[in-house]
């Protein structure tokens, strides 16, 4: 297990947090991770976090719901026991599109809606039986964390983070569990 | 203050003076007489009727499956008879007459209506942002109210059209115009009309007609005057902002009564044989849809032309989230109108969409495309909606495809498969494009371009997504 030192600095108002997060990225500071209660608008452009690609995914799982339902309904309605729909017994899929739409519809939104919030909990790291790897309990609640990488420049740090406004630094451990 | 640009007022005029020519050249060019018509129809069956409208390719349509297709024109064109097909020449070559006559009428009001439905759109999405005291939108109130201007000129020169259509034309738009409807002992005599006549009269279409463009301009009215009695105002009083909130709530009940109705009256009752429960909503939708798309052509035309400096791409790109998202609306309103007449297959209903599907099938399923699925792939992507030149290209498809909407609603029952985008059509669009900039201009120099008395409107100003 390799350990390295990490600051913590905690701060009580998004509005100090988003400006201290903007001076520690203009000082060449890498931050690692922020905790917050909340989600505070503009923080990752601030963080200079990559755009989120989970529109893409969303996307690609409607595509998929699609192709899901037609296939479904194709098999069922058409081809395994071809139904009489609304009178108009034509036996084809095309023909009798309309009264598909409404499923094509929801199981659209239903892949999307539903791969697409799966995807955000692995791609955050949860899942069942998952340790919390929040540092502070109170970032659930209030309060609001800084985590910042230091290599041998603690006092500089730590400096700059008390002009940012910061209520509390810590120095501590991080163990590194992966 | 905003200055009405003498190049945009010359091309206004210049639109007018077009389209008016063109307009009356329309007119003047539709009046054949029954001779004609009748060697242009034995011209056409000749080359086997080579009308360019695809009638043959039409077929593959679900809707033809079980519904006789005997030209379903005739019950929604001319409802008064019962046209014994194939028998009577002179019925059908008065008939087509009457369809060609018809035209340039149809035409007119077809363009006139969709210029008036953008203002009445832009009108109601203003009173939704004051009723919802929306902080996003202020920055942009100015151009609305200068969009809603029209709905007062807009809305009388469609009911004078409607009105004209019957004291001057031939009942040219509306079948039930035609007093020997309900007549028992004439031959035009319908059951189904005469039925209706109690709703369906003159005296109460002009009526009704007044009643709804004067709800709609005293909303407008007072809004307007409070909005710049606020600018006027003291910093801490709010009160014009507040009597704007409440007119606004009790217009939103008006309004959706009201607009409900007048599509009744000037839409769904060129077939008076047909209904349907959700027209009021599917009309609402595409004048809501092409209001906010106006709203964002306008608002980016000024801002290239130095005005609106407040306004940035944020408020570009919840306009163009609108677009898209009211695109599926109607989308969802045109649907659910459709399946459920498509599935349940009663003739009385079904004609509607038979005469769509045979005659109409290029503008009716290119609507489709245009409205639904260009602003869906499109204005999908977060970043496309906030690049004004892609707005613009998406916005004036939308704007295509709900003219074609609102020609696909009145055509069928005007002209039949006589339909063609030409010269009256094009004219008329651009005679009612003329004005409407014209009108819509000259309201946005009569005040400054920043509603900045709205209490909301720091928070506009610096509204960031």
């Amino acid at each position: 297990m390799e350990s390295s030192k990490v600051i913590h600095a905690i701060y009580t108002d998004d509005d100090v947090l988003m400006s201290a997060v903007k001076k520690v990225k203009a000082a060449k500071h890498h931050i690692e991770e922020v905790y917050t209660p909340f989600p505070v608008h503009g923080l990752d452009k601030a963080m200079g976090l990559a755009p989120t690609r989970i529109a893409i995914a969303a996307f690609m799982y409607g595509c998929v719901g699609l192709t899901v339902a037609i296939t479904m309904m194709n098999f069922i309605m058409i081809k395994d026991w071809p139904q009489n729909i609304g009178g108009k017994p034509s036996f084809s899929y095309i023909e009798n599109m309309p009264a598909f739409v409404p499923i094509m519809f929801e199981l659209t939104v239903f892949f999307a809606a539903h791969l697409m919030v799966i995807t955000f909990y692995l791609r955050s790291r949860m899942w069942p039986f998952k340790k919390a790897e929040n540092p502070d309990p109170r970032t659930t609640d209030d309060h609001f964390l800084m985590e910042i990488a230091v290599h041998g420049n603690e006092e500089e740090l730590e400096s700059l983070l008390k002009e940012t406004g910061a209520v509390e630094i810590n120095l501590v451990d991080k163990e590194e569990a992966h | 203050m905003y200055t009405f640009s003498n190049k945009l007022k010359t091309l206004s005029i210049a639109l007018m003076i077009i389209g008016a020519i063109g307009v009356v050249y329309g007119f003047m060019t539709s009046h054949k007489s029954f001779e004609d018509v009748e060697t242009m129809l034995v011209a056409e069956s000749a080359s086997h009727h080579g009308g360019g409208h695809g009638e043959d390719a039409a077929h593959a349509s679900p809707a033809h499956d079980t519904h006789n297709t005997t030209d379903a024109h005739a019950t929604n064109a001319h409802a008064n008879s019962d046209v014994s097909h194939g028998d009577d020449h002179k019925k059908h070559v008065e008939h087509v007459m009457h369809q060609i006559h018809n035209r340039p009428w149809a035409a007119l009001y077809v363009a006139a209506f969709f210029f008036f439905m953008i203002a009445l759109g832009v009108l109601a999405f203003y009173a939704i942002q004051y009723a919802a005291q929306a902080g996003w939108s202020p920055v942009l109130f100015r151009v609305m109210e200068g969009i809603t201007s029209y709905v007062l000129p807009g809305g009388l020169i469609v009911l004078a059209i409607a009105v004209a259509s019957h004291y001057l034309g031939h009942n040219s738009i509306f079948v039930w115009m035609n007093e020997n409807m309900t007549n028992p002992d004439h031959e035009d005599y319908d059951k189904l009309v005469a039925g209706k006549s109690g709703f369906l009269n003159m005296t109460g279409f002009i009526i009704r007609g007044l009643i709804f463009i004067a709800g709609w301009s005293i909303y407008r009215h007072f809004a307007r005057k409070f909005s710049i009695a606020q600018d006027n105002a003291d910093i801490n009083d709010n009160s014009n902002f507040k009597k704007t909130f409440r007119i606004s709530a009790a217009f939103l009940v008006f309004y959706i009564y009201t607009e409900s109705m007048m599509s009744w009256d000037w839409i769904m009752s060129v077939d008076p044989h047909w209904f349907s429960t959700l027209f009021g909503w599917y009309v609402f939708a595409s004048m809501f849809v092409s209001g906010i798309t106006v709203i964002a052509m306008i608002t980016m035309y000024l801002k290239s032309r130095g005005h609106l400096e407040f306004v940035n791409d944020s408020h570009l790109h919840d306009l163009a989230k609108f677009m898209f998202a009211i695109s599926i609306f109607w989308t969802y309103l045109w649907f659910s109108q459709f399946m459920l007449i498509w599935y349940s297959n009663i003739p009385e209903e079904v004609t509607y969409f038979v005469t769509r599907f045979q005659d109409y099938q290029l503008p009716f399923l290119g609507m489709v495309v245009m409205n639904f699925v260009f602003p869906l792939l499109v204005l999908m992507n977060s970043d496309y909606k906030r690049i004004p030149w892609f707005v613009v290209m998406a916005g004036i498809v939308i704007l295509c495809g709900h003219y074609l909407d609102i020609f696909n609603m009145i055509m069928p029952a005007t002209v039949g498969d006589r339909w063609f985008i030409g010269v009256s059509e094009i004219s008329s669009i651009m005679l009612f494009a003329g004005l409407f900039i014209f009108v819509v201009f000259t309201a946005l120099t009569k005040a400054p371009l920043l509603a900045k008395g709205n209490p909301f409107i720091k928070e506009s100003e610096h509204f960031h997504y």
